[in-house]
């Protein structure tokens, strides 16, 4: 069975600045993989590549088996998103967002799929109030019930728990973890919080001046490269990722 | 192309006006005003003229027709805007809506709301001054439509010029009509203008309405063979608007624009 991700050569630059250099990659079934790195280190960029608002100037990237440049609706069709940085629009209210996005993904029986999706992210008491007067929370937990509208076989994640309290972060790992497990879906997470990475994501990719430098078990990563923690080894990689390319 | 993706961008804009007092005056006040203004204007000048002529279907017709264009205009534009201002590129591009029905979703939204303005306009119109559209017979509806598509290509070019300059860039938008009124003729006939100027209107498609339309008032026939260039021009313009928009748009997922558009410029 093919990957659910397959990213071979991508190569970005805007101008004179690098951002992504001839990473590859792919995601399987079933796995959370972890894309970390230092700020402005290319994870944004690749996200994006991947969801079709950025063109590679090189490079391919394929949605189970779907070129993203050439078969841009169908790859998204099985794909979503959620980023810190984009949140859904706040002049609308949480049911009226997911109706639009279900409208947009043409999901079938949209209206009880939002009911699930309302109990699933406890977003029933807020399904009347629009998304701007939500505390940041509480939109992030929109924007992932919006992620999950189209039950994705591709989920990309950006930073998704990073303004939620550590309860309700649980959760979300818990059904992102679930979500990843029954839906026999791919999920692609950026995160700063490496104890939440270390208790997610089945491997790691880490990436510095838009290359991957390791990969590997985010338990077991750090030891292999002499350090004691994912933490450790994240500031290391952000540091002096040149001690590392050359190990 | 779903018709899903494209009901989801009207439907969009449906709970929006519906839910907004501030969206929904718009929709007809400033073309009620016009009317209500030059239909005074119009009764003035009826009863300081001596000839005869009646005014009303020359000039308030023609403001209403002109009102028309621009409440096409501005619902494409508008509905382009929300996204503007609710920064929602990353969000609606990210999902698999295409360019074509995107477009179609921001040609709807306009149908929607343009027709509640002309419904006001005509209502005051008719009930206020007497305008009857009788006077222009059947060649009122090639007028609206060369008007309507007109104002789709308009809508779409200037949304297209606000997706490649950024957001300040919407004020350089609403004054385009104002811009393009002394050039197609809104209430002179194009042999008033300077020979320049006649070769600029000639590339504009509402010249051949309003022209048409001053015809009809003066009792003779608006020639069908113009009427239908101005109609093919009209075509041809979405077609080009639908090809910048578009052009534009490959521009903003090449350079990142797409994603970063709150930066307004990438340099």
């Amino acid at each position: 069975m093919s990957s659910v991700l397959s990213v071979t050569q991508v190569y970005k630059s805007y101008g004179e600045t690098v951002a992504v250099d001839g990473i590859s990659f792919d995601v399987e079934r079933n796995e959370i993989v972890g894309l970390l790195g230092p700020n402005g280190a290319g994870k944004t960029s690749t996200i994006n590549m991947v969801l079709g608002v950025l063109t590679p100037d090189a490079g391919s990237i394929f949605i189970e088996g779907l070129d993203i440049g050439t078969h841009r609706s169908q790859a998204l069709q099985l794909t979503n998103f959620a980023a810190v940085y984009a949140p859904l629009p706040g002049n609308l209210t949480v049911l009226q967002n997911l109706r639009v996005f279900g409208l947009l993904y043409a999901i079938k029986n949209l209206a009880g799929r939002i009911e699930e999706l309302l109990q699933q992210f406890d977003l029933r008491k807020f399904r009347d109030v629009k998304c701007g007067v939500l505390s940041s929370g509480e939109q992030t937990r929109v924007s992932l019930a919006k992620a999950m509208l189209n039950s994705p076989q591709l989920l990309l994640l950006d930073e998704p728990t990073a303004s939620l309290d550590p309860a309700v972060a649980r959760d979300i790992r818990d059904t992102i973890r679930h979500f990843a497990a029954q839906e026999k879906a791919g999920v692609l997470w950026t995160s700063h919080n490496m104890y939440e990475v270390e208790e997610v994501c089945h491997r790691v990719l880490f990436l510095s001046r838009g290359r991957i430098l390791l990969e590997g078990d985010p338990r077991t990563l750090p030891r292999e490269h002499g350090k004691s923690t994912l933490e450790e080894l994240f500031i290391s990689v952000a540091r002096e990722p040149l001690s590392l390319e050359v190990e | 192309m779903q018709c899903a993706r494209t009901v989801a961008i009207v439907l969009r804009e449906v709970y929006l006006i519906r839910g907004s007092f501030s969206r929904i005056l718009p929709l007809f006040v400033w073309a009620g005003v016009d009317i209500v203004l030059w239909g005074f204007i119009t009764k003035y000048l009826n009863s300081i003229t001596s000839s005869g002529f009646d005014f009303v279907p020359a000039l308030l017709g023609a403001v209403l027709l002109w009102d028309f264009l621009t409440r096409v205009m501005q619902g494409v534009t508008m509905t382009f805007f929300e996204d503007v201002w609710s920064r929602n590129f990353l969000n609606i591009f990210a999902t698999p809506l295409s360019i074509t029905e995107y477009l179609t979703g921001l040609v709807l939204s306009s149908i929607g709301t343009s027709a509640v303005g002309l419904a006001v306009m005509v209502l005051l119109a008719t009930m206020l001054f007497g305008l009857s559209f009788f006077v222009y017979g059947v060649m009122l509806v090639p007028f609206f439509l060369v008007l309507f598509m007109c104002g789709i290509a308009l809508g779409i070019l200037g949304s297209g010029t606000v997706l490649r300059l950024g957001p300040p860039a919407e004020w350089f938008i609403w004054p385009i009509p104002a811009i393009i009124s002394p050039f197609v003729g809104v209430f002179y006939p194009l042999s008033t203008l300077p020979p320049w100027m006649h070769y600029v209107a000639r590339a504009l498609p509402p010249s051949y309405v309003f022209e048409g339309m001053r015809a009809v008032v003066h009792g003779e026939s608006a020639s069908p063979r113009l009427l239908l260039l101005g109609a093919c021009l009209a075509v041809l313009y979405i077609l080009l608007a639908c090809w910048f928009f578009a052009r534009v748009y490959r521009y903003a997922v090449r350079t990142g624009l797409i994603a970063r558009y709150s930066a307004e410029t990438l340099s």
